[in-house]
């Protein structure tokens, strides 16, 4: 294999290699007879966050959150409403920034279905190759590329290169989803959820897997969770987000050891406990998640929050620092002075 | 000790199919109390998922041979008829499963399920039944519940038609219950409200419960014994505590140092090397040797023998070792 860094560097190395500025989608949902849209799913409600060179950023949340749709629009699979995503500073999809083909040779994703995620029809080495030979390379090359990516996630070539996706086991075929997006040397890997369908003893080999191959090439992960256990063990930073938005982002160890939203609080503490002698006793909230059709107004996590007053429900909450710590931001009016919330942190 | 509300010896699932023959299920034995609660832990095809449906006879009659005794509440399962059974499935023994949209049927209300299941077992009209549907969903705190007995399951959302399929299984006081997975496809803040749900119900309504789960965390929650299968075999099973903090079978040792928790990070994970064992050509010995760190020739070559670790506590392995806590 090549040089870890395979590719040029151009804003250097304190430029974030991905900027999410105001992104939001937002999809209609149309209905009766003139087929007009009746209402709104607010998927992604603007967002803003920053991937570090070489970092793992994970994020957690519930189904409905935005989490998927999050890494979708971080690899231009749907496009946005508004907002815009830069990679190392260039923005995706515009004039004077990256095309998307040449977006897509930096950025690449795996997702949950390793199944679904493989043409049915292809042998491995056709869909691992697939990619480079778009991109240029020989099919003599993009073979030999194939076989070495093979290689490298632990896929004996010899074996493997001529068989077809259902000749083999769940954890095989995720190694192979991720060769297939290392096929184009890329220094971003969106990883949505790439772990949840295998088995436990299956999914640490993967994990082990996704480390040596970040460490050897450089790369920088996005990884999509709702395991709170796995999204720890992986990430550097953590976000965690509520009904589009995001609720909480900070270094792991302050999410995980001083987590401030109230909703982080409750994802921590509704975590099986592994202690037979230490069951949990209480549900932290209760209640499912609320429909993001029509997601509650002013901070949305208002309606299961155990802190909630009036101020929660008519303002929206800004993401902002927690005091003594810049790198870690809550949005709750718990953590703004002036809110108006009669528990602002360190007041009280 | 009282009779055993639930007594399974020698279970055996085959399924058949032009092309092979698969071994879901190869000599599983186990005997439950009323009111205890058996968590069963296990990858999947380890065939913890067939073991339950066994007990309520759901796997299709004709490409499926079933083998051994299965005895709950008197009944003898496996020699039941049609007519036996359906008094036996609801009224005796209920299930829940992960997916409550199949569970139900899409074109009634929930109301109109849950009492159609108590007119069937129980000799009482309508009104009794609907009665009966509406402390069923009060009991497993559905929010105004009077409005959902006319709710169709499309209707809810994803934690309240669970707990509406746990009132419908509930509906007939069944003496035991089967969770195959039910909480699986919740969010975690819902899941935690579900497991301690059943469990509260459990103890109200004092039936047993075996619960299946690929989860850890979710079987320590809700467990009293649990047991883990592999290769269609209980390999080792125990109190909660025995299995959790006593493992002695490497293939439970390796799923728990594989199971990421706490303060694992920027270490390497000690994953079990290798798949799960080809559920049709299954390995003679041991079906967990060829992932095993400790497999030496008699493990490849003879079935492994039980082991007692402690009262309870059993592992069907050749060289059992106590992991130290």
């Amino acid at each position: 294999m090549s040089a870890p860094v395979p590719h040029e560097d151009i804003g250097g190395p304190a430029q974030p290699l991905l900027s999410i500025r105001g992104l939001v989608k937002h999809f209609p949902i149309k209905g009766g007879v003139l087929n007009r849209t009746v209402a709104v799913v607010q998927a992604v409600d603007g967002i803003d966050f920053d991937v570090a060179k070489g970092e793992t950023l994970g994020i957690v949340g519930e189904s409905g959150c935005g989490k998927s749709t999050t890494a979708r629009l971080l690899v231009r699979l749907i496009d946005p409403d508004a907002g815009e995503v830069l990679y190392d500073g260039l923005k995706i999809g515009s004039q004077d920034g990256l095309d998307l083909r040449e977006m897509r040779r930096h950025v690449q994703m795996v997702f949950q279905d390793s199944f679904a995620s493989l043409n049915p029809r292809l042998t491995i080495e056709d869909s691992i190759s697939f990619a480079p030979k778009v991109h240029g390379l020989s099919a003599a090359e993009a073979k030999a590329r194939a076989r070495e990516l093979l290689q490298q996630v632990g896929l004996n070539p010899n074996l493997f290169v001529r068989r077809y996706p259902h000749e083999l086991s769940g954890g095989q075929r995720q190694r192979v989803n991720i060769a297939r997006a290392l096929a184009l040397r890329p220094r971003l890997v969106i990883l949505d959820e790439a772990v949840s369908a295998l088995d436990k003893s299956v999914e640490a080999q993967v994990l082990n897997l996704l480390q040596d191959l970040k460490a050897q090439l450089g790369l920088t992960y996005v990884f999509i969770s709702h395991d709170l256990n796995v999204v720890r063990y992986m990430s550097d930073r953590v976000m965690v987000m509520y009904l589009g938005r995001v609720a909480e982002i900070g270094p792991v160890d302050a999410i995980y050891g001083n987590p401030r939203h109230p909703y982080t609080k409750a994802l921590l503490s509704a975590m099986p406990s592994m202690d037979p002698d230490a069951r949990t006793q209480e549900a932290p909230i209760a209640g499912d998640p609320p429909n993001p059709i029509n997601p509650p107004a002013g901070c949305r996590f208002h309606t299961r929050c155990p802190f909630s007053e009036p101020v929660c429900a008519a303002k929206v909450p800004d993401l902002a620092s927690v005091a003594g710590d810049a790198k870690h931001a809550v949005a709750c009016h718990m953590n703004a002075p002036g809110s108006g919330h009669s528990r602002i942190a360190g007041a009280a | 000790m009282t009779a055993p509300l639930v007594s399974v010896e020698g279970l055996r699932v085959l399924f058949k199919s032009a092309d092979r023959t698969v071994h879901a299920v190869n000599g599983v034995d186990f005997a439950l109390q009323p009111g205890e609660v058996l968590g069963l832990l296990g990858e999947s095809g380890s065939g913890k998922s067939v073991t339950l449906k066994a007990l309520l006879r759901l796997l299709p009659a004709s490409r499926t041979t079933l083998s051994g005794k299965v005895t709950v509440a008197g009944h003898d399962v496996l020699a039941m008829d049609e007519k036996a059974l359906r008094q036996y499935r609801g009224g005796v023994v209920s299930m829940v499963f992960q997916e409550p949209m199949l569970a139900f049927d899409p074109v009634f209300t929930v109301g109109d399920q849950i009492a159609e299941a108590v007119m069937r077992h129980e000799d009482v009209g309508k009104d009794a039944a609907r009665a009966r549907a509406l402390e069923m969903l009060e009991r497993v705190r559905i929010p105004s519940a009077k409005r959902r007995l006319d709710a169709y399951p499309h209707e809810m959302s994803g934690g309240m038609r669970q707990r509406a399929m746990i009132a419908l299984a509930l509906a007939c006081k069944p003496q035991l219950l089967l969770a195959d997975e039910p909480t699986t496809a919740l969010d975690a803040t819902v899941q935690i409200q579900i497991l301690l749900l059943l469990r509260e119900l459990q103890k109200e309504f004092g039936m047993a419960v075996i619960f299946v789960t690929h989860d850890v965390g979710v079987a320590v929650e809700v467990s009293d014994r649990m047991a883990v299968m592999y290769g269609g075999r209980i390999v080792e099973r125990g109190s909660a505590a025995d299995v959790i903090r006593r493992t002695a079978h490497p293939y439970p040792q390796g799923l728990l140092a594989s199971t990421v928790h706490g303060a694992m990070r920027g270490t390497r994970l000690e994953a079990i090397p290798g798949a799960p064992p080809d559920l049709s050509r299954m390995p003679t010995g041991c079906a967990f040797a060829p992932r095993c760190r400790l497999a030496d020739d008699t493990c490849r070559s003879v079935a492994p023998p039980i082991a007692a670790l402690a009262p309870g506590h059993e592992a069907e392995c050749h060289q059992p070792r106590l992991s130290a806590v």
